[in-house]
């Protein structure tokens, strides 16, 4: 149990998909303008991440991996050159449901994430996730640690960059550096302190 | 942004030729990656092959270009039993793989946690060595390395002279760390800073560390000390954790002491 | 060349840029920019990643069902890129190893599904090429600046010759040990936004609220 306790952690803080490893920047830096926004697309990343890490492990183990197929009587199949397709395809996946239930239930969600909704299906933060899982080699109950804990590592750093960003509102930021500009100084600035972080062994 | 979905009943979205659709697409798509992963598997493997020999050459000091096949006939590939340190007689060293047999259960063996710490998990109960044998003998031993950086299991040879101790050469042909910062590991410059660093000190104990920076030439420990890249810390000490375990009792240390004490042996 | 082929292939350099205006393909602009090979190495791949998955995608445009679009968009740019990756492998063995990772993380850079979900699905093949090549293009416009500004900076050399000798090279050179870590790379973009919106005024985004100071005469 200790174990899944120090992959969480490890997840959010020091390992911080967002902040210390620099995936998913891309939704990362457009969505935080609102910390209301900022909530729905964590919330979106989190659920992405609990279904997706699990699911790609587990497909990696029984399917790809060289010699996984032995229980279907395949035992020399290699097919870990899939790896990658398959991953985006279960990402892709899960993301379109999630757009589909987010257009039916909550409109004005849907709407505020515009075109960074189904950019979660090449959000290197949810791919990261899957190959990180992967890679070391976690167990179903570790990845499905791992998936929340990424996710939710994710989503904390974004709705702190949106804090920020809300409280930077009634500042006087020069005009070239207005939002996007001063965003990215922001995020370099939190990534500067998170690194605080690295190297630390629980 | 996306269109909302306004044409759920028009001629695009039937169910039927939605999945059409997929179905095509994905025959197209998997025969397009299948066909190409296939047909230029041989070409991959050779290559592969090739470039493996290509870098056993180079850290045995002979290439310089020109047939790698050919030179390659000058290296004397040997297995031995890790935990002995002894040479095996009767396994083809050409056709032994080692990652295949560290994943058998009979041939493999686990890597206990403590030791681990070049995270690789298992290996293999034989390993390939390499000799490059010289007038006076043998000139330099080649040991396959291995071991967890920051992204990836990184792969190379380590070279060392005659005494088992010198470092000839070093090499890693196979990593995915960091472009740009982590994969200083596969570049000749920094492999360069190896020649000539030793591995255990006198009383025997293994000192060769990558530095979280640059060495000092009055550093009293230089000479087990190779430079570090700043920003690549992890992966400096992933170099450093797998010769720790390599040249530890649980990898190559029995060999290399039958090396230093019969001096190569038959 | 017609207006608007012209328009597709050279707004995202500066007008319309992918990096600085669209935030898209920021992860890669972040980790391959230690130094400016990898990075020309990022640019030339991804420009041809994306400019042939728009005219794939465009080419099936009109009979796409909107329900499977990003999977299917996700397919054929996963499949290019693997091909891509796998003849590297058998005809470029040497530099394919110094682009296998780069090569990965093509298949997760967001200009290339943005342009084929933004632009290629809605647009004739011709055109979304053009977009594809424009939209590389504006991309390896900021990642060689970014690049060689932290090569520079950091380690003083540009493509590996030494520009700036190292003081520990026995030069005058001391290097910006930050430039190396990841946090520079925003903090430069941020400065090249900076730069390119105090040239073009127009992609100034209005600030939300503006303290407005209110002059007063007191009524003697």
């Amino acid at each position: 149990m200790g174990s899944h306790v120090e992959i969480f952690i490890k997840a959010v803080f020091i390992e911080n998909l967002a902040l210390s490893f620099f995936l998913g920047m891309c939704t990362f830096l457009a969505v935080s303008k609102r910390i209301k926004t900022a909530f729905g697309l964590g919330a979106a990343v989190v659920v992405v991440q609990l279904i997706t890490v699990p699911t790609n492990t587990l497909l990696y183990h029984f399917v790809l991996e060289d010699g996984a197929l032995a229980w279907a009587g395949l035992p020399d199949l290699d097919l870990s050159f899939l790896g990658l397709v398959t991953y985006i395809g279960v990402i892709a996946a899960i993301v379109q449901i999630l757009e589909m239930v987010l257009d039916r239930y909550f409109p004005p969600l849907f709407h505020a994430l515009g075109i960074y909704l189904p950019l979660i299906t090449v959000n290197c933060a949810i791919l990261g996730g899957t190959l990180f899982s992967v890679q070391r080699d976690y167990s179903t109950s570790e990845s499905i640690v791992y998936g929340i804990g990424s996710g939710f590592g994710w989503a904390l750093a974004l709705i702190g960059l949106a804090g920020i960003r809300e409280k930077l509102k009634y500042s006087d930021v020069p005009a070239g550096l207005q939002g996007l500009g001063i965003t990215f100084i922001i995020v370099g600035l939190m990534s500067l302190g998170f690194m605080a972080f690295a190297g630390i062994h629980l | 942004m996306p269109e909302p979905d306004q044409s759920s009943g028009s001629k695009t979205e039937t169910v039927a030729r939605t999945l059409l659709v997929a179905l095509l697409v994905s025959l197209v798509c998997s025969s397009f990656v299948a066909s190409a992963a296939v047909l230029l598997q041989p070409r991959q493997a050779a290559n592969a092959v090739l470039d493996v020999r290509r870098n056993i050459l180079r850290v045995a000091g002979l290439y310089g270009g020109g047939d790698v096949d050919e030179l390659y006939g000058s290296i004397e590939p040997r297995i031995i039993e890790l935990e002995t340190g002894a040479y095996v007689q009767g396994v083809d060293p050409e056709a032994f793989d080692p990652i295949e047999a560290a994943k058998d259960s009979a041939q493999g063996v686990e890597v206990p946690a403590e030791i681990d710490v070049a995270r690789i998990g298992r290996r293999a109960k034989l390993a390939r060595v390499y000799l490059v044998r010289g007038d006076a003998g043998i000139d330099r031993i080649i040991l396959p390395v291995s071991g967890y950086g920051l992204w990836s299991t990184m792969y190379g040879f380590l070279a060392l002279e005659a005494d088992g101790n010198t470092i000839a050469d070093i090499t890693f042909y196979e990593h995915g760390e960091t472009p740009g910062l982590g994969d200083f590991v596969g570049k000749p410059a920094w492999q360069a800073r190896w020649h000539e660093k030793r591995l255990f000190d006198e009383s025997g104990r293994l000192q060769i560390q990558v530095a979280k920076g640059h060495v000092s030439p009055d550093d009293p420990m230089a000479d087990y000390r190779v430079d570090g890249v700043s920003g690549a810390t992890l992966t400096g000490n992933g170099v450093t954790n797998l010769l720790e375990y390599w040249l530890g009792d649980h990898g190559y240390g029995p060999y290399l002491q039958r090396i230093r004490e019969e001096g190569g042996g038959t | 060349m017609s207006s608007a082929a012209k328009r597709a292939l050279l707004d995202p350099v500066v007008d319309s840029n992918p990096v600085t205006l669209h935030v898209l393909g920021i992860c890669s602009a972040l980790a391959v920019t230690t130094s400016l090979l990898p990075s020309l190495y990022m640019c030339l791949a991804l420009t041809v990643v994306a400019a042939s998955a728009n005219a794939a995608v465009s080419t099936i445009r009109h009979v796409l069902p909107s329900s499977i679009r990003i999977i299917v968009q996700m397919t054929i740019i996963a499949s290019l890129v693997i091909v891509v990756d796998e003849s590297l492998k058998a005809f470029a063995f040497e530099t394919s190893r110094e682009l296998s990772v780069f090569v990965g993380l093509i298949i997760t850079n967001c200009i290339v599904l943005g342009r084929t979900e933004g632009f290629a699905s809605k647009n004739p093949v011709g055109l979304s090429f053009l977009d594809g090549l424009g939209n590389g293009l504006g991309y390896s416009v900021i990642l060689i600046l970014v690049a060689s500004t932290r090569e520079l900076l950091g380690a003083g050399t540009l493509l590996g010759y030494t520009i700036f000798p190292k003081i520990a090279d026995g030069g005058w050179y001391n290097p910006n040990g930050m430039m190396l870590l990841p946090p520079s790379a925003f903090f430069v973009i941020g400065l090249i936004i900076w730069a390119v919106r105090s040239w073009k005024a127009e992609q100034v985004e209005k600030p939300e609220f503006r303290i407005h100071e209110v002059h007063r005469t007191e009524a003697l």
